[in-house]
């Protein structure tokens, strides 16, 4: 493929430059209607009564004083809506209100629908609750230590919700054959996305007797499968608009107690009703990422190529499942998509915890491990007096090969990547090479580096279905209008805009002559949703597909009309021509007219299905992707050894993104996934009072801290374009994956600059303070977890490499003999 | 309180250049009012605690929050929302940089960051790089790391003074 062009050679008139999203103007003007911004005549407001226990048994619930209250409307409880829902199919773990037990503080037992916010929150008040307390189980050790209680009745064992086992090729040769094999331990502390605005759900029951929700989620399809199911109505007759999210970042990705909620009231009061989450109902409501405790052992020869990997992990995941069974596999899943892996065991344990269920946050399960292998790799490259940058760069995973776990590597552009930010930082003249008494910079700065890879798509839909992950509709009306339809949902990462530059390349118009609609489930083919970073590559492809359909209805007609072969024709600058005569053509409404006389009214469809993967084994299902998108960052910090305080001055970031759609749009996907990555590594933190109910420590913006502008760093930004042959032009993902980098790299720095190992995320002043201490008594210094919980693992499913000669099955179980 | 039958408050203000009556709760804050009886929704709000700057609008020309703001406070004020920013159908240029370099990803935070930008290049036509992020460090951004939303300040003051100033080649392609 061409590297400025489609893959006729064609010269780009929209895809690569940087437009103005669709929606921008709106944005710009407050005139984007977000969930909380719609207002319905006769509308209701809604609240959820929240438990104030972390672990109990629901004995009695007595609504009667808030029936009897001026102006509620309808209450309910957890036994209105006995059904339960979950995002996997395998966890059906959540009521929209508890039945018979709370199993974390904001849990909700009831909800009421009231003539205002304020009658509502009154009303709240009213509701008595009889509880029992159970013991709590608080964290990853106590849930493998303690099996009773148990906070659900599923799972592995006890309160272990999923425990995995899987090992490609033999570990312990590669170990064997190694000239060094490392062991360590990490932890990296959950957090949340915190996106701006907070969740808000509009439900009106109509007079037809359907249902529409607005709501702000990332998911309107998952949303209106659990609605069908837990309301026990025909799925035709809901409607599920997803509204412009105000952030989402994977906290608006599971189907929500409220939206539910407001859902059953608005069908028993016949007027619409509304909810909207308070900020700390928002910490609550969680899903963000997993606190993961890590062990990593890793055999390396002299030149620091990895013999064989072992990597365990154990996920805090507190109260429910929500997509915990995915996010365990994920912390296993893409260790060997960066650099070749010949042998890999992965072992992986998903607690459940009485706190805010962890769920997925931008990078689903991968940051905690990339942190782990990036920082033991930086630990290998000193203790093999290598260059860690030069040592990441020769033991890269290859283009067009298949991992030991049985992913399908594409396009491959991380070499290009460290090049440009090892040059961009000046990384020679600055690094200390390990040599401390030979520094280049001084005591107190330095610099570190870190690389990754992401997934441009889950490779497998959530519940299992042959149909297409993403369909995309087009009308083309007589006066030259342009409608696109899609479920896909905008999250502020452009989607929308997306389908239209890719519909006004295919059919030479301007993208701002186009109609998006979008995310809702009446109007829109089938998108699964903004998650796993699957939404450029695959509403692309569909729109592609849909365009080039539309393309040739459009030639046919105006070919017969200028008696011109049609392969002569061309669509650009809003006109269908002659490409060896260009004054002779149509205009592109004029085009329009001709195939609507000649075929009828012109609407067409197309639709994207990933290839397979050539993993057959039990959890071969997480991990496959239609393609791999990879970044390196350096970063250079500054870390006051009298007050622990690290402050990263810049990050240098390279981004293999296979192709720019917008390059504008990238740049901004790749400075805000610096950000993320920086609050993670620097501040954010997810912390409940272990010996106070396991009470959240601070649910409010002002005490959870993240980055302001004080804060955030300068970032250089580079982008890579190594089009991968299964992206749309060749695009790649960039939503998700320059997080990964950043926190490693910002850790990797710290050493660099005042020489102590910070193994446990974030990297607070006090932690950093105490590792300095440590060093300066003459131990170890470093600050991070000694140990994980010793635990039985089931016998590994064993799966042959390809390089083994393996077939992508497991091996049959055999009688192990000691 | 008996919230279903409290007594409304009337007031009068000058809202986006109008003037404007209007009957609420006494408790209401600023936001709320706006919001809910002016159906004016461009007022975000991401806390209602005075925490993240979200719901920032202008009062007599300065940055204020309007969750911390009761809306009885108004009487007689002048206020500014997002929607009286543009000139009729003409953006504002710190609207129209913002739409360009993409400042507003999910544009929640996007009112609140482009009236205290509004405020700062009132008092300040040629702000540096620290004096931006110094006025906007009470707003939080999630989706942008703030760096395109600098971008469009520093843009929007070049064309405000009369430059004819582009985004610099690697902000829009990188390096």
């Amino acid at each position: 493929m061409a590297k400025n062009g489609n893959k006729n050679g064609k010269q780009l008139n929209v895809v690569g430059k940087p437009f103005r999203k669709v929606d921008a103007r709106a944005k710009c003007t407050g005139q984007t209607k977000f969930a909380d911004d719609i207002v319905l005549p006769r509308m209701l407001f809604c609240k959820l009564l929240r438990t104030h226990h972390p672990h109990a048994l629901i004995k009695n619930i007595d609504t009667s004083k808030v029936v009897a209250l001026p102006g509620v409307l309808a209450v309910i409880t957890g036994k209105d809506l006995p059904i339960s829902y979950g995002i996997l199919p395998v966890s059906q773990d959540e009521h929209a209100l508890c039945i018979d037990k709370v199993r974390f503080i904001g849990d909700p037992v009831a909800a009421v629908a009231a003539i205002d916010e304020d009658v509502a929150f009154e009303a709240m008040n009213l509701i008595e609750v009889e509880y029992e307390q159970l013991n709590t189980i608080s964290s990853i050790e106590e849930a493998i230590l303690i099996e009773e209680p148990r906070i659900h009745e599923y799972g592995d064992e006890g309160n272990i919700h999923k425990k995995v086992s899987l090992e490609f090729g033999n570990v312990e040769d590669g170990f064997a054959i190694a000239d060094l094999v490392r062991e360590d331990t990490f932890f990296y502390e959950g957090n949340t996305h915190l996106p701006m605005e907070q969740h808000a759900a509009v439900a009106n029951f109509d007079p037809d007797n359907k249902l529409t929700l607005w709501s702000s989620t990332q998911t309107p399809h998952y949303v209106h499968r659990a609605l069908a199911k837990v309301l026990e109505l025909p799925a035709s007759h809901i409607r599920v608009i997803a509204t412009p999210n105000g952030g989402g970042f994977g906290g608006k990705s599971d189907p929500f107690n409220h939206e539910v909620a407001v859902c059953k009231l608005s069908m028993m009061t016949g007027r619409p009703v509304k909810v909207t989450l308070t900020r700390e109902e928002v910490f609550y409501c969680h899903r963000g990422r997993h606190p993961v405790l890590m062990h990593v052992k890793t055999g390396v020869k002299q030149d620091g190529a990895i013999t064989g990997m072992h990597f365990q992990s154990f996920l805090d995941g507190g109260a429910y499942g929500s997509y915990g069974v995915a996010s365990t596999f994920y912390t296993g899943a893409l260790q060997t998509v960066t650099y070749d892996v010949p042998r890999y065991k992965f072992q992986g344990l998903r607690a459940f915890t009485n706190k805010p269920p962890c769920g997925p946050k931008r990078g689903h399960g991968t940051p905690q491990p990339r942190y782990a292998l990036e920082v033991q790799l930086d630990k290998i490259a000193e203790q093999l007096k290598l260059d860690p940058a030069a040592m990441r760069r020769q033991n890269l995973v290859k283009p067009d090969t298949i991992t030991a776990n049985y992913l399908r590597i594409g396009s491959m552009g991380l070499g290009q990547c460290i090049d440009k930010v090892v040059e961009g930082s000046q990384w020679t003249d600055r690094f200390s090479g390990w040599d401390q008494n030979n520094r280049k910079l001084p005591y107190g700065k330095g610099i570190g580096i870190a690389c990754s890879s992401y997934i441009c798509g889950a490779g497998l839909p959530i519940y299992w279905n042959n149909m297409p992950q993403s369909g995309v509709q087009l009308r083309l009306d007589r006066q030259g209008g342009v409608c696109v339809m899609c479920g896909s949902t905008d999250i502020g990462q452009g989607s929308d805009s997306i389908l239209a530059y890719i519909v006004a390349e295919v059919l030479g118009i301007d993208p701002f002559d186009i109609r998006v609609v979008t995310a809702d489930t009446d109007l829109t083919p089938v998108d699964l949703g903004s998650y796993s970073s699957r939404v450029t590559l695959m509403t692309g492809n569909a729109a592609i597909q849909a365009a080039e359909r539309a393309r040739e209805l459009l030639v046919m007609a105006v070919a017969e009309k200028l008696s011109v072969p049609i392969e002569n024709l061309s669509l650009a600058e809003r006109r269908v021509f002659d490409v060896e005569n260009p004054d002779v053509g149509v205009s592109f409404a004029e085009a329009v007219v001709l195939a609507e006389s000649k075929f009828g009214t012109i609407g067409t469809v197309g639709s994207y299905s990933p290839p397979r993967s050539p993993g057959r084994y039990k959890g071969a299902g997480v991990g496959p992707s239609p393609a791999y998108s990879y970044s390196a960052a350096v970063a250079e910090v500054d870390v006051d050894p009298e007050t622990g305080i690290v402050v990263v001055e810049r990050v240098w970031i390279a981004h293999d993104i296979g192709k720019s759609i917008n390059p504008m749009l990238v740049m901004g996907q790749v400075e805000g996934s610096v950000y993320m990555g920086l609050g993670e590594i620097l501040m954010e933190e997810m912390v409940y009072r272990a010996n106070r109910n396991v009470v959240h420590k601070f649910p409010s913006m002002l005490e959870y801290k993240s980055p302001t502008t004080m804060e955030m760093c300068d970032v250089k930004t580079y982008l890579i374009e190594d089009p991968d042959p299964n992206g749309p032009y060749g695009a790649k993902e960039v939503g998700q994956g320059p997080l990964l980098p950043v926190p490693p790299a910002v850790a990797n720095a710290v050493y660099d600059a005042v020489g102590v190992r910070i193994d446990e995320v974030p990297i607070t002043p006090e932690k950093v303070l105490k590792a300095l201490r440590e060093k300066s008594k003459g131990r170890d210094g470093r600050y991070g977890p000694t140990s994980v919980p010793s635990v039985e693992w089931p016998e590994p499913l064993r799966v042959l490499t390809p390089a083994e000669g393996g077939d992508g099955k497991e091996m049959p179980r055999v009688a192990v003999h000691s | 309180m008996s919230a279903a039958n409290k007594q409304k408050t009337h007031i009068k203000f000058v809202l986006n250049g109008e003037p404007v009556e209007v009957a609420f709760a006494p408790h209401k804050t600023l936001l709320e009012v706006l919001r809910e009886d002016l159906a004016l929704t461009g007022t975000k709000h991401g806390c209602e605690l005075g925490e993240c700057g979200t719901c920032a609008i202008l009062v007599n020309g300065r940055a204020i929050l309007s969750c911390l703001m009761l809306g009885l406070d108004a009487e007689g004020q002048e206020v500014k929302t997002i929607e009286g920013m543009a000139d009729g159908a003409q953006l504002h240029p710190l609207q129209d940089t913002f739409a360009d370099t993409g400042a507003a990803q999910c544009g929640y935070c996007s009112p609140g960051f482009l009236l205290v930008a509004e405020e700062l290049l009132k008092k300040n036509p040629n702000p540096s790089r620290e004096v931006i992020k110094e006025a906007l460090s009470g707003n939080l951004c999630r989706c942008t790391g703030y760096i395109k939303i600098y971008e469009a300040v520093e843009l929007a003051a070049a064309r405000m003074r009369g430059e004819e100033a582009e985004l610099p080649r690697e902000s829009v392609f990188g390096l």
